[in-house]
């Protein structure tokens, strides 16, 4: 069949089309303005976090005492483990680029084994941020809530954070978990605290020794402790309820938005590490089979190199503003 | 990007590598450090960063956001090979959307103030 060309006196110019005056493949270019697009997501959320704690400015909980466990390890030990999690996805990109690298080259087991090792790295991030919300989301001492919302913590005279359990004296009550064949309209309720607000009640106001700690700041940025007096009167007249861990409505860390953003930035981020690994995985086979050798090229290797990167990116920006800001 | 075509020179050409795969490593242990200054800073808290202000934002705060974006800087330019594309795509993408990011972050920290102001002398009543 003829070809139906039309020639435009064109050809040959600078307008004449065909030109690629940015030096990059069409996947690559694409790679970049999605990672782009991605950006501005984040940057998105990360604001909003940032406007949600502006707010609350006064009343922000303290990373360092959020985050202060490791696995297998009892005690406090703030940042450390998260400063490994950045370490894991820093040394995974290092991976990437030199599998990169080595796919330039043309070497295949090179790349073989540094993706192998990037999708290890990726598994371990992705492990590690899985244990950390189970942490946070079990919580570490309790808490009390007020009927404004407040968070009350415990401390005893020494300025220990005491738990919930450590003081509470039990009280005789016939409460149990409501049912779906007993409850209003069948709602049935979830599990109970470990402890009713009562016992802790008691405990408090049978123990001298114990005062109550506010979420509000001083003027050095550290939560307020009241006098036992204080501490009292907060506990008959305000105290509500009883928060053990922290989900998306209740938190015992503090402001329940720190959680709400805590779980969507880091779950948000966590879902783009475990796509990336998942993507690296199906590269990786591909790799495994030949098909760049038979492409002679391992320019793929390149693009998902770029996510990846990217995704590291993020965490670097993730990691300032939740743990170190 | 010619395969075997990498700018090797970093610091603005005071560290120059003899290959790319030394270069990667040069990076790593660059970001590495800054890290370990990160927690280290963030760990210790030093009274003389936490109780000076510039801007209304601790020095320790601006120290943290300035390493970041350093970080940031060598991810892009090295890992992900900014520093050999070509000059335009290389603006096409960070002034993007490091434009719309500074607009962003100005415009919800601004409002975020001002809705605490609201709250702290307003007649709404928040602490019971």
């Amino acid at each position: 069949m003829e070809a139906a060309v039309v020639n435009t006196g064109t050809e040959g110019k600078t307008w004449g089309g065909g030109n690629r005056p940015l030096k990059a493949s069409y996947g690559k270019m694409m790679m970049w303005f999605f990672i782009v697009s991605d950006a501005l997501t984040f940057s998105g959320f990360i604001a909003s976090y940032g406007f949600s704690r502006f707010k609350f400015i006064d009343a922000w909980p303290i990373a360092d005492e959020v985050f202060t466990h490791i696995p297998f390890v009892h005690g406090n030990y703030p940042m450390y483990y998260v400063a490994f999690m950045t370490f894991i996805l820093i040394f995974s990109s290092v991976t990437m680029v030199l599998a990169v690298d080595a796919g330039h080259h043309m070497k295949k087991n090179k790349v073989i084994l540094y993706m192998f090792l990037t999708i290890i790295g990726g598994l371990i991030f992705v492990g590690s941020q899985a244990w950390e919300w189970k942490t946070f989301i079990k919580g570490n001492y309790g808490a009390v809530e007020t009927k404004g919302g407040q968070i009350i913590q415990f401390f005893n005279k020494d300025g220990e954070r005491v738990a919930l359990k450590d003081f509470a004296l039990p009280v005789h009550t016939e409460r149990t978990t409501q049912q779906k064949n007993t409850g209003i309209w069948y709602q049935k309720e979830k599990s109970l605290p470990t402890v009713s607000l009562s016992e802790i009640k008691k405990g408090f106001l049978a123990n001298d020794n114990l005062v109550a700690r506010t979420q509000y700041l001083d003027e050095d940025g550290k939560p307020i402790v009241l006098s036992r007096q204080e501490s009292v009167a907060l506990m008959n007249n305000d105290a509500k309820g009883v928060v053990e861990g922290a989900n998306l409505i209740h938190n015992e860390y503090g402001h329940p938005l720190f959680a709400d953003f805590f779980f969507f930035i880091t779950g948000f981020h966590g879902f783009h590490v475990f796509s990336g690994v998942v993507i690296n995985i199906i590269i990786f086979i591909n790799v495994i089979l030949g098909t760049y050798e038979r492409r002679k090229s391992y320019e793929m290797v390149e693009k998902v190199g770029l996510y990846w990167h990217f995704v590291d990116l993020v965490w670097v920006f993730v990691f300032t503003v939740f743990y170190l800001v | 990007m010619a395969h075997d075509n990498h700018n090797l020179a970093i610091f603005r050409g005071k560290i120059k590598f003899k290959n790319n795969q030394q270069k990667i490593w040069g990076v790593f242990i660059l970001l590495s450090i800054i890290t370990i200054v990160e927690v280290a800073l963030g760990i210790i808290k030093p009274e003389v960063l936490t109780h000076n202000h510039l801007f209304s934002l601790k020095i320790l705060n601006w120290i943290f956001l300035t390493l970041t974006v350093v970080k940031a800087y060598y991810i892009t330019w090295d890992f992900m090979h900014m520093r050999d594309e070509v000059k335009f795509l290389r603006r096409v993408v960070v002034w993007t959307a490091v434009f719309l990011i500074l607009y962003l972050v100005y415009m919800l920290l601004e409002e975020g103030s001002y809705i605490f102001d609201v709250y702290k002398e307003g007649f709404i009543k928040f602490n019971f």
